[in-house]
């Protein structure tokens, strides 16, 4: 088979999984009017699958902040942090994040995606051991690829298993990063992190907390899962993203360990991309005080968060293990999945269609994302339309 | 001394491999895991992990690479068995 026709049979097998004419990935919002509104096509929709926890994507410090940067600064760095993109506003950024955190340092990198590549490949190589949850972002797997250490998984959230396999690798345990997620971007489930902290101590390890969807979102000033269980200070490296509750684009990598600084010089994924721009640090800057002080807004998200759960739940849904911003529904079949995700677009409801093998255990899900910005009425709305589409989809 | 087998191994793989595979192919040592039986990547690192516990071997999954067949996959696992010991 050819290098094209390979992609050819990609494709077609995607296109099996939809009937024509519907495109559920990728679907193009022509408008968006606000952090929950939005239209596709001619239709005004309402957005309940997107990342922006914390609603702040029109906050109006953040977009000034960005307005500001572009004027003073310009549109681009157009180099890299080691070479002729290095701002001050790049530092600024890092030290403030370092001083969220209440860490030694952080390193600021341009995606999320790169933050978890550039850590990962810098911090392990040939020889090491990645144990990884198994229901780990790609970034992660990738970022393990990208180190050519030995990759090993284990069973998504069960430190049982978790013990078995750093058990299996005796002395190797010492080179061996575990890396988990704060919140899973599938189901919506938390890492059991305070078992995860024990046995890294009990068998030397280092321990890799990704918080890219718990940013913002856990904790009593949104740190993430290390501050909701008071384990910052175990944790040995913390990364996230800028593209979730913060809304921007970017990542970050903080730690206490003083070697933090080196994957500077060591991490391809930092060395040869562009640095963010100015727009996107200084807008990231302005969601960063937000989100420490945004208690109100984590309030405004765990009740709508609880209040689309239980309605889910109550309804019949199979929903996600525990309930949390993203509230995932577990269909037995593709076209079930199909079927509810187009009943709900049907009626103004943009949510996220995820086929096998995406999707965990080979399940079809139709995961929702509710955010701060969400009102009492627009949640009622959504559980009014599930309501609807049980009857004629589920049973 | 070490006691098992590849032949032990193959018999295993065949057993669990029959699960995921249409119940008219026969499953050989030279049946190919993607293009034969179909398996997609969830379920192939599924099955590592089962290997895993059944041999009480770790397979890194980046020794997956050259596995192509069935009896690649028992001779990796046999090897891994060899080098715990």
């Amino acid at each position: 088979m050819s290098l094209l026709e390979k992609l050819d049979a990609a494709a077609s097998a995607r296109i099996a999984q939809l009937p024509s004419g519907l495109g559920a990935f990728g679907i193009p919002i022509e408008e968006i009017y606000s952090p929950t509104e939005a239209r596709i096509g001619t239709k005004r929709i309402l957005l309940l699958g997107t990342n922006n926890y914390l609603g702040l994507s029109f906050s109006p410090e953040c977009r000034k902040a960005a307005h500001e940067a572009i004027d003073q600064e310009g549109t681009g760095t157009t180099g890299s942090r080691m070479a002729n993109g290095n701002y001050s506003g790049h530092r600024a950024l890092e030290m403030e994040f370092a001083d969220f955190y209440q860490c030694r340092s952080c390193i600021v990198f341009t995606t999320g995606y790169q933050a978890n590549l550039g850590t990962i490949s810098g911090l392990i190589g040939p020889g090491d051991v990645a144990l990884i949850d198994g229901d780990s972002h790609a970034s992660i797997y990738d970022g393990c690829v990208l180190s050519g250490a030995d990759i090993i998984r284990f069973r998504h959230n069960d430190v049982i298993d978790l013990e078995k396999r750093l058990r299996r690798l005796g002395e190797r345990s010492k080179n061996t990063l575990i890396i988990v997620e704060g919140i899973y971007s599938m189901l919506g489930d938390q890492a059991p992190l305070a078992d995860i902290v024990r046995l890294k101590k009990a068998y030397n390890s280092t321990l890799l907390l990704d918080e890219a969807h718990s940013l913002g979102v856990l904790g009593e000033t949104g740190q993430g899962l290390a501050e909701k269980y008071g384990l910052i200070g175990e944790v040995d490296f913390i990364t996230g993203t800028f593209s979730k509750s913060l809304c921007g684009i970017g990542g970050y990598c903080v730690s206490n360990h003083p070697q933090l600084d080196q994957l500077r010089y060591v991490s391809h994924p930092y060395i040869f991309t562009a640095s963010p721009s100015p727009a996107t640090i200084a807008a990231t800057r302005a969601a960063l005080k937000l989100l420490k002080n945004g208690r109100e807004l984590r309030e405004r998200l765990w009740e709508n968060a609880r209040q689309l759960y239980s309605h889910l739940q109550a309804l019949g849904y199979q929903v996600s293990p525990e309930p949390g911003p993203i509230v995932a529904t577990i269909l037995d079949s593709p076209q079930q999945a199909l079927a509810l995700w187009k009943g709900l677009l049907e009626n103004g409801i943009y949510v996220n269609l995820i086929l096998p093998p995406a999707a965990p255990e080979g399940k079809s899900l139709v995961r929702c994302s509710v955010n701060a910005a969400h009102t009492t009425k627009q949640i009622e709305y959504v559980c009014e339309v599930f309501s609807r589409l049980y009857s004629s989809i589920i049973q | 001394m070490v006691d098992i087998n590849q032949e032990d191994i193959l018999r295993l793989l065949a057993q669990r491999l029959a699960s995921f595979a249409n119940p008219e192919l026969e499953i050989t040592p030279d049946t190919n895991l993607i293009t034969q039986l179909a398996i997609d990547s969830i379920k192939l690192l599924n099955l590592i992990m089962e290997l895993e516990d059944h041999f009480d071997i770790s397979i890194p999954l980046n020794a997956l690479t050259d596995v192509v067949t069935v009896r690649d996959l028992a001779n990796l696992v046999y090897k891994l068995k060899l080098d715990s010991k």
